[in-house]
């Protein structure tokens, strides 16, 4: 898959948060998105998940087929899509079922991320670092070439974030995408950085010029 | 494609049954309504059985809003909203979905329970089985109605109240026609089956429009 961002500009409740925004992905590459606290990071994001509708630019993907970009990619963030009340593995289940492209079995892939003792346990009774682990299962779950990841290490221990680094290579290798905003170093061994910075709290000059 | 809503619809019939579930309670809530009016309205018989398929429309509609709320404002907290709009089918199907598990949790439990509880309204025998064919006709209308409102206030936080303000005048007419049907069958000048084709009708424009109009108030919250 191939992923390349034209120009991007967001806009939230009529402030300009970044603008200009430009990369382009080829088959494993990754992307390290920085930036201070409001830049932005998580809105990028969004807007890649189509949660967000982008003010400007152009977002184009190839060697996909058919499939638009919302149905290429995973995305782990603060919300973690996991239902406390059902267990681990029915969760994992459901995203599976949900979104196809079906690769490993839902104890395997908890197994994979240290897990498997919490596959029948509801996802209430896990703490803050496992749960985020349940929630990077369903990388695993299905196959999907592109992974946005928001500060995919919060919360996790350091041997967790040592298998994370492991599962996004392994991912690279096989020629996926990995987008992750993140203030820490990731691993990601050869990732082009894209650094945020605009005067976020600056209203835009046009939108004034629109009220006048 | 079929088989991301059938695990949509099972994801959601099963969070019903589980903790903080709305599972049986707005069946529970049906009872209570329709068993209070007896004790405001006195021991008449006569005047029970002639309002009963009203009351147990009214306590219907508003059973029907119990946990409808957090429809889809559960989803949106958590992050599963996202989840469903990188699934590889139109949001459309997953607004039918939830609303079909949302129906299948409160309308359709109320429809089989309607003969019932309208013993405590002294409703006879044919009362009481067009009371529950008019809800079985007509509370999928409620559920879809609802579902645009739930859509609309998904991002609110406690939009409860003013998701009921929003969606109780749309049920009006739903109301009318299933009240009207019910009383047909015991008895008027209208036959039984013209208002409940009304009401047929009124369910599959709301099953139409309403999926369009929550799945596009899902699609661009800001």
């Amino acid at each position: 898959m191939r992923l390349s961002v034209d120009n991007l500009a967001c806009r939230r409740s009529g402030r300009r948060i970044f603008a200009n925004l430009s990369f382009a992905l080829g088959p494993g590459d990754a992307l390290a998105v920085t930036g201070r606290n409001g830049a932005g990071k998580s809105s990028l994001l969004a807007i890649l998940t189509g949660r967000l509708r982008p003010d400007a630019g152009r977002i184009v993907i190839a060697d996909v087929g058919e499939a638009s970009l919302p149905e290429c990619l995973h995305a782990v963030g603060h919300r973690d899509g996991l239902k406390s009340s059902l267990t681990a593995g029915e969760n994992l289940l459901f995203a599976q079922r949900l979104l196809g492209a079906p690769r490993l079995s839902p104890g395997g892939a908890l197994e994979r991320l240290g897990l498997g003792h919490a596959h029948d346990l509801p996802v209430a009774y896990l703490s803050a670092g496992q749960r985020r682990r349940v929630a990077l299962a369903r990388l695993l779950v299905c196959a999907r070439p592109l992974w946005l990841l928001d500060e995919p290490t919060a919360a996790l221990d350091t041997a967790s974030q040592a298998v994370l680094a492991a599962l996004m290579a392994a991912h690279r290798a096989e020629g996926g995408l990995v987008i992750a905003a993140t203030h820490q170093a990731l691993g990601l061994a050869g990732a082009a950085e894209l650094r945020i910075e605009t005067a976020a709290a600056a209203p835009v000059a046009d939108v004034t010029e629109d009220w006048a | 494609m079929i088989r991301a809503v059938l695990a949509l619809i099972a994801r959601d019939l099963r969070l019903s049954g589980r903790v903080g579930g709305s599972g049986t309670l707005s069946l529970v809530f049906f009872l209570m309504i329709v068993a209070l009016v007896p004790f405001a309205l006195g021991p008449d018989l006569n005047l029970l059985s002639r309002i009963g398929p009203a009351i147990l429309w009214l306590a219907a509609v508003l059973a029907t809003l119990i946990g409808l709320d957090r429809l889809f404002q559960a989803d949106e907290e958590d992050g599963s909203l996202d989840l469903m709009t990188a699934a590889p089918v139109p949001l459309e199907l997953v607004v039918l979905g939830k609303v079909t598990a949302h129906w299948l949790t409160t309308g359709l439990p109320l429809a089989l329970a309607a003969p019932l509880f309208g013993l405590l309204v002294a409703l006879d025998g044919t009362a009481m089985s067009s009371t529950a064919l008019t809800l079985l006709a007509g509370t999928p209308a409620l559920s879809f109605i609802g579902a645009v409102g739930a859509a609309l206030t998904a991002s609110i936080r406690r939009g409860g109240l003013i998701l009921a303000v929003l969606v109780l005048p749309l049920m009006i007419p739903t109301l009318i026609f299933g009240v009207s049907a019910a009383q047909a069958a015991s008895g008027g000048t209208v036959p039984f089956l013209v208002p409940l084709a009304v009401l047929a009708a009124l369910t599959l424009i709301a099953a139409v429009v309403g999926t369009l109009a929550a799945a596009a108030a899902l699609r661009w919250p800001e």
